[in-house]
């Protein structure tokens, strides 16, 4: 125990290097998880923009409206449905088109209501609007073709938006993957490197340790305990470099994504303190373990 | 106590072998002199005692256990029975003269109560109880190799190795670490030496084994160096 305390100020240069560029891994590691929660977010952002509107004809009854409204919420693709009713259709229309008189007064020369109900849909994913459209055209396909319900459904118009969209998002999801991927063995290769240059300067004094009948764990051990405080003074340095770096990219962030990630990085401060240190000081115990057991051999 | 029965020592790449059928036995409280040129295998055959190198050939035991078949968990425990002391030293520059012989102790999981009394005492051995607190940097040679010899000793192993002890000394120095090696062996330990120093083998008038091209030449009860 005190043996890994002293071997790691008295090498202090070599323990720095070692932090530091353990550091430096474990940053990577998080500004990936940050730009990866970033895009999660934007990305169900944009997906809960994306809708299939079907409006009915003014003259649809309620009982075949409701009926349809059913059987969409009923499909397991869907996530929400909503719906507006004629009067709530018209009180949109009023609001949008407020101070615009000519419309107003068109509307009040007509003695009816000449906007039918509409149905927003909403899927879980971008993907499956697809299958909703093809179901809702079925309905509008099974109707008496005297006295139509559905009126529009707009999905043909949306559909070149939405398979972009599906595009886009896969490969999104795909590249941060891979480039999250990468960067990882990399920051791993070059900790376990770092650490095993660190072991390197001690082989002699593990020679020793050998002869005078030490136990592979006696000499082992501080070793270890070596990678632990590696790895955890390291994670905690990089999650300090976050907080300014963080406070300054929150607001700028929130602008763009939607998402302030000072915010989030406060409120999930824990998890993302545990999986730092964790991953920090299991990379150091990792590292310098199996650099040791080079000497150990034999 | 230390029998060696036929042992052999060859490269894969088919050079003269180190060893060539050495048969000898070390009897306990024995101090057996290894006279020889360099590439005699002196180092070799050391090396095998400690389990640090393997025979090619033929075994090696210490008492009637097979050195080479000691399971690789079992080695630390076995090389506690065996002090070695090297030509170069071979302390831990970062500690001190106490603290290196300490570790010898540490590293047999010995207690602190014990540790701080048998240290002083190996070092007292050794004459070198005013320098406990010196780094080897600020020791001299003589002193280096006495700090290695209380280290060596202070678990009270049953044999004691030298390789090549005098070979970094002046002839003082020389003349005070043999002193050291013969007390150790007065008090029972056994000791088996290599070295160069015709000096050295003549005045501690023991038994001398000779080698030359990896065989036993010589092996004289109260031997001189005979070349």
């Amino acid at each position: 125990m005190k043996a890994g305390f002293v071997g790691f100020w008295r090498n202090a240069y070599v323990s720095l290097a070692s932090i530091f560029v353990l550091m430096v891994a474990l940053f990577v590691i998080g500004a990936t998880m940050f730009l990866n929660q970033l895009l999660t977010v934007s990305l169900d952002a944009l997906q809960s923009k994306v809708d299939i509107n079907v409006y009915f004809v003014p003259s649809a009854p309620d009982d075949e409206i409701e009926r349809i409204r059913n059987a969409v919420a009923a499909l397991p693709d869907v996530e929400l449905v909503q719906y507006t009713t004629r009067e709530e259709a018209l009180q949109q229309y009023r609001e949008r088109r407020q101070g615009d008189e000519i419309s107003l007064q068109a509307l009040e020369e007509l003695d009816e209501n000449p906007l039918g109900g509409n149905l927003s849909i909403q899927a879980k994913e971008t993907s499956q609007y697809e299958n909703i459209a093809r179901f809702l055209d079925e309905q509008r396909a099974a109707a008496e073709p005297q006295t139509p319900v559905i009126d529009v459904i707009n999905y043909d118009q949306n559909r070149d938006s939405i398979d972009t969209l599906t595009g886009v998002i896969n490969a999104t999801e795909k590249a941060s993957f891979t480039v999250m991927a990468i960067l990882l063995i990399a920051s791993i290769l070059i900790t376990f490197n770092t650490i095993r240059l660190a072991i390197y300067t001690s082989r002699e004094e593990i020679a020793i340790m050998r002869l005078v009948g030490a136990s592979n764990m006696f000499i082992r051990g501080p070793f270890m305990l070596q990678g632990i405080m590696y790895g955890f003074i390291a994670g905690l340095l990089a999650l300090l470099a976050f907080y300014p770096l963080l406070i300054w990219l929150g607001p700028r962030t929130e602008l763009f994504f939607e998402l302030n990630l000072f915010t989030y990085y406060v409120q999930n401060f824990g998890s993302i303190f545990g999986i730092l240190v964790g991953i920090g000081v299991a990379l150091g115990l990792v590292s310098s373990t199996l650099a040791v057991a080079r000497y150990l051999r034999t | 106590m230390i029998y060696f029965d036929n042992v052999s020592k060859l490269y894969p790449d088919g050079r003269a072998a180190a060893l060539q059928e050495v048969t000898f036995q070390v009897a306990p409280k024995e101090f057996v002199s290894i006279v020889g040129h360099s590439g005699a295998g002196k180092t070799t055959l050391l090396k095998m005692i400690i389990a640090e190198d393997k025979p090619s050939v033929g075994q090696v035991f210490y008492e009637s256990l097979d050195i080479h078949r000691i399971p690789r968990g079992k080695l630390p425990s076995f090389r506690r029975k065996i002090g070695t002391v090297f030509q170069d030293f071979k302390l831990l520059p970062h500690k001190t003269a106490f603290e290196n012989v300490a570790f010898a102790m540490e590293a047999n999981g010995r207690t602190d109560a014990e540790i701080a009394e048998n240290v002083p005492q190996a070092l007292s051995l050794v004459d070198l109880d005013d320098k406990a607190w010196n780094f080897p940097h600020e020791l001299s040679g003589g002193e280096k190799q006495r700090v290695a010899i209380a280290r060596a000793i202070v678990n009270q192993p049953d044999i004691i190795i030298a390789d090549e002890p005098t070979g970094n000394l002046d002839p003082i120095a020389t003349y005070e670490v043999v002193q050291i090696l013969r007390k150790i062996n007065d008090l029972g330990t056994t000791v088996i030496m290599t070295t160069h120093n015709k000096g050295v083998i003549d005045e501690i008038e023991r038994r001398v084994i000779t080698m030359d091209d990896g065989r036993i030449v010589r092996d004289d009860a109260t031997g001189k160096y005979v070349l």
